[in-house]
């Protein structure tokens, strides 16, 4: 399993992602100028405030070259992950239903919260139960997800009672697309993949893609650009 | 140009003596250009004029240092090939005038001092002194200047780590904030600002030049803020979190290349102290073109160029033959890059406009020339600074006096604040905010084996009742909360907050209390790697509290054996060690019943040093869950505090029952718990209870269920926004 994670100007957790995601497969980091996703499994889109998050969350990146190709990959089953920033990206590029406002408090709010396994049917929760509660930290100022019809089977994450940091509809933390290959999820997983910073929860997600059954489009082309470092 | 640049000499803050002085170094009348440059290298915050003096008294040798006072940071040597480069900061006038991006440029400046010299920031920490909670103008100010330390260090992807905030009457026209950087390098890519090399090219990186922060050196921060501080809005520099990003990780790549010579920040004093502080260290001139100088807005005069302060930018030299390499890494990082000068051997700053040659200044009289001043200090016959407001009249029983302080906003959870700040990005965050006594960093994904820990502390009321003292003790805080983790010092960075030194009993209380950094240092064997002052820090009200902010590194070996805050578990001993005399001067409680005062107790820093030693050494043996430092508040308030993070009561029997005992401060003491085998087998403790039920239980003296407790101390601030 191979995982590409985006890099955009002005993302800040691309290394964390990377790190997290070498736990569980082999990971680089995909420049946002390239065209190519290098021959990569599973596409990560990672937290941030990319392009400085100006305009609006995510509404810059979405436009970028590497994020064509990344839609592209998506609407051909590729798995695709976006995390915080990254989920904003998704549903700004139109991969995802909904969008994400500011949150209630209107400050940016980082704690760990319990969020439970809605749907365990997907690529990125295969390695978890239904009803599974895993620990992961949120941190962000626009999380609040709105999505007024989305179905409940794309509802793969939820805030547990009480857990909701930002007054999202439905204490929905995650929401997949219909045909389920991509996930956007304002928890950061990348930061709950070793019990010496606080949980190992957020792991099942990668070990969930790098699972081999998980590797749908392994044997995509590689065109041989070197990865950005 | 423009009037202020024909005001006289008077108006940029030079005495007459100073003016004398830099037209004989001159030759002659130095133009308008030379004048606003000199106006700001002989500043307070360029110069440190009635500092530098004192600031020699400081001991600044270590076998950890690296790189010592003089450089854009310090830096220690943290073993397995690591340096760590760090430094305090403070943005205290640009915050009072406009708190978010005062606060916000203060975390944007101190990540440049640490990027500057080659490391990658990891950590950000900041102290913050407002006015008390119910004034409305002391809210605002702290609620903005936490937006924008969020808001730069979020956005930016470094993590804030840890910091401290109180709230004293002395602060209303005068908040501060002091930002702190931590930086991680691998030891050969470490980099100094010395220009080197006649004929290499020197390259402004980053953002355009605009009319921002003009003058914020001389005018916001060698200067006493009056009422008319709102005229000076267009003095304070605005922030770009997105512009630094890509400068940091620019820079960081030219330096793994090895592509650069020398890299400097922009910071106070914009160009002008930027290419003159390079020069002098290189020990060569610079000839530099400001037409070349890609501007915000058009039609800038050459000196506004020369002085503006706008945010992100960097300044570096670079072999003539790299500098192609050099735009190929900045373009793909989009970062603007442009040659605007050249090394020379005049060691002379010349300043060109084209062909023009419209400034030409001797770099040495600049940086160095500068007259320092002796201050006069003299010890106060009266008290400087009125009693607080009673808000206790004295006679309230234990309990309510317990929730009276767990509700006081400077002891009260923090929890406001730092749940608006990132600490975690960087995957090294072992101890986020109020889990343990100091921040821990691990450092495995670097290629270390250990950790480090990070902590800031001060106390300015202690200091204002014994500026010796209280100095001392902020810096035996700040080792007590390094020893509760498990870590040794390294090295010590501060910050010095005081009121206008040309005045004998502020003299006094910054000489006392440099005293008394050095004599501690001296003590704990931790050499002080850099820092900053700030002078001058006196609105409507008179001058703040002396606040001496101290920050402190240190490093662990083992970050999975860590204690916490709270109590991890029912049956535990709980017990009390280090010399620790408990006592009402200076004590939270004695300002909540209106007594500031006028002494603390000695410190024995001989039997302090020794005991830190020996809690480091108990740490480091593991089997530890529970280590808590006793400051504000007293052991009461440790305990409580040591109750409601554990989420568990404690029944404390073996103490005296008075209000010293329970509620008095003082340096040293540390509550402990743990298995009671391991905690009787630490040498010198002293096990005063047990972990259990629900709530805290003292002596009889007083029991309170510790949701209670919780509520009074994670509510208080909240309340304050309701």
């Amino acid at each position: 399993m191979r995982f590409g994670v985006v890099r955009f100007p002005g993302s800040c957790d691309e290394v964390d992602a990377l790190l997290a995601c070498r736990r569980f497969g082999d990971a680089d980091l995909l420049w946002h100028k390239d065209r190519d996703l290098d021959g990569v499994d599973a596409v990560v889109v990672p937290g941030g405030f990319s392009y400085g998050d100006y305009l609006r969350a995510g509404a810059i990146a979405r436009f970028s070259p590497l994020m064509e190709t990344v839609i592209e990959f998506a609407r051909e089953g590729g798995p695709v992950l976006g995390i915080c920033n990254g989920f904003q990206v998704l549903c700004e590029a139109g991969l995802l239903p909904g969008a994400l406002l500011p949150n209630r408090s209107l400050r940016f709010v980082c704690r760990q919260v319990d969020v439970v396994v809605e749907n365990p049917d997907t690529p990125f929760t295969r390695a978890c139960a239904r009803d599974q509660v895993l620990s992961v930290p949120v941190k962000h100022t626009t999380g609040r997800y709105y999505a007024p019809g989305v179905p409940e089977e794309q509802v793969v994450l939820r805030y547990a009672p009480g857990h909701n940091p930002n007054g999202a509809q439905d204490d929905i933390a995650g929401v997949c697309n219909a045909a389920g290959n991509v996930l956007g999820l304002m928890p950061h997983p990348e930061h709950a993949v070793d019990p010496l910073t606080g949980s190992a929860d957020g792991g099942r997600l990668f070990e969930s893609l790098a699972r081999p059954e998980a590797a749908g489009s392994a044997g995509r082309a590689g065109f041989g650009i070197a990865p950005v470092a | 140009m423009s009037a202020s640049a024909l005001a006289p000499h008077r108006e940029l803050g030079l005495t007459d003596s100073e003016y004398e002085a830099i037209r004989a170094r001159m030759g002659r009348e130095p133009n308008a250009l030379e004048l606003a440059v000199f106006s700001l290298m002989w500043s307070e915050h360029c110069a440190y004029k009635h500092s530098k003096k004192l600031l020699g008294k400081l001991p600044t040798e270590g076998p950890h240092l690296l790189m010592g006072p003089g450089e854009n940071a310090g830096v220690v040597d943290v073993g397995d090939g690591l340096a760590v480069a760090f430094k305090v900061e403070s943005h205290n006038h640009p915050s009072a005038v406009e708190p978010f991006q005062g606060a916000a440029t203060g975390v944007g400046g101190i990540l440049r001092d640490i990027f500057a010299v080659g490391a990658r920031p990891i950590a950000v920490l900041d102290s913050l002194r407002f006015g008390e909670l119910d004034s409305p103008r002391s809210r605002y100010l702290f609620d903005w200047a936490v937006k924008g330390i969020g808001h730069y260090g979020n956005s930016i992807g470094v993590p804030t780590v840890g910091g401290e905030v109180s709230f004293e009457p002395a602060y209303e026209h005068n908040c501060l904030v002091n930002a702190m950087c931590v930086g991680l390098a691998r030891k050969e890519r470490l980099i100094r600002s010395a220009a080197a090399g006649v004929g290499n090219v020197l390259v402004l990186l980053g953002a355009r030049t605009g009319r921002d922060g003009i003058g914020g050196a001389s005018v916001l921060a060698s200067a006493e803020l009056s009422d008319e501080d709102a005229s000076k809005r267009p003095s304070v520099q605005i922030g770009d979190p997105f512009e630094e990003s890509k400068l940091i990780e620019c820079c960081l790549e030219l330096l793994e290349r090895e592509t650069l010579a020398s890299l400097q920040d922009l910071g106070a004093a914009g160009l002008s102290s930027s290419s003159s502080e390079m020069a002098s260290k290189g020990e060569v001139g610079l000839d530099l073109d400001v037409a070349r100088v890609p501007l915000r807005e058009a039609e800038m005069e050459p000196f506004e160029i020369m002085i503006s302060e706008s945010q992100e930018r960097m300044l570096c030299v670079v072999e003539p033959e790299r500098l192609e390499e050099l735009l190929v890494v900045c373009d793909r990082w989009d970062v603007r890059a442009t040659p605007i000068g050249s090394v020379t051997d005049t060691r002379r700053l010349r300043v060109f406009d084209g062909d023009d040659l419209v400034g030409d200044m001797p770099v040495e009289a600049l940086v160095d020339d500068c007259p320092l001043y002796d201050l006069e200090p003299e010890r106060p016959s009266a008290p400087i600074y009125p009693d607080p407001p009673a808000r206790l009249a004295g006679d309230e029983g234990r309990e309510e006096t317990l929730m009276a302080l767990l509700g006081a906003p400077s002891i009260a959870s923090k929890r406001f604040v730092f749940e608006q700040y990132d600490p975690i990005v960087g995957s090294r965050t072992v101890r986020r905010p109020q889990a343990a006594d100091a921040a821990v960093l691990a450092l495995a994904n670097d290629g270390g084996n250990g950790a480090i820990a990070v902590s800031i502390d001060g106390n300015g009321r202690r200091v204002a009742c014994d500026p010796y003292t209280g100095a001392v003790e902020a810096v035996l805080e700040c080792a007590r909360n390094l020893a509760c983790v498990g870590a040794e010092p390294l090295g010590l960075t501060n910050c010095l907050n005081f009121g206008n030194p040309e005045k004998p009993h502020i003299a006094w209380q910054l000489t006392r209390s440099v005293e008394g950094l050095r004599d501690a240092c001296l003590a704990l064997g931790v050499p002080v790697v850099g820092g900053n002052v700030s002078l001058y820090n006196e609105g409507g009200g008179g001058p703040i509290y002396p606040t001496p902010i101290v920050g402190m590194v240190g490093s662990l070996p083992d970050p999975g054996s860590v204690p916490r805050i709270g109590f991890a578990q029912d049956g535990h001993a709980v017990a009390l060690v280090g010399p620790f005399e408990p006592a009402l001067d200076g004590s939270e409680l004695a300002k909540l019943r209106g007594r500031l005062g006028d002494s603390l107790p000695a410190v024995d820093l001989a039997a302090q040093a020794r005991a830190l030693a020996e809690l480091r050494k108990t740490v480091r043996g593991g089997g530890l869950p529970t280590a808590h430092d006793i400051s504000e508040g007293g052991l009461a308030v440790a305990l409580a505090e040591c109750c409601i993070e554990g989420g568990r009561g404690a029944s404390i029997d073996g103490l005296e029952a008075s209000d010293e005992a329970i509620f008095g401060e003082g340096p040293g003491g540390v509550v402990i718990a743990g298995p009671r085998e391991a905690v009787e087998a630490v040498a010198g403790a002293r096990v005063i209870g047990t972990v259990g039920g629900e709530a805290l239980e003292v002596n009889g003296a007083l029991s309170v269920p510790v949701v209670q407790l919780r509520d009074a101390y994670e509510g208080a601030i909240p309340a304050a926004f309701a």
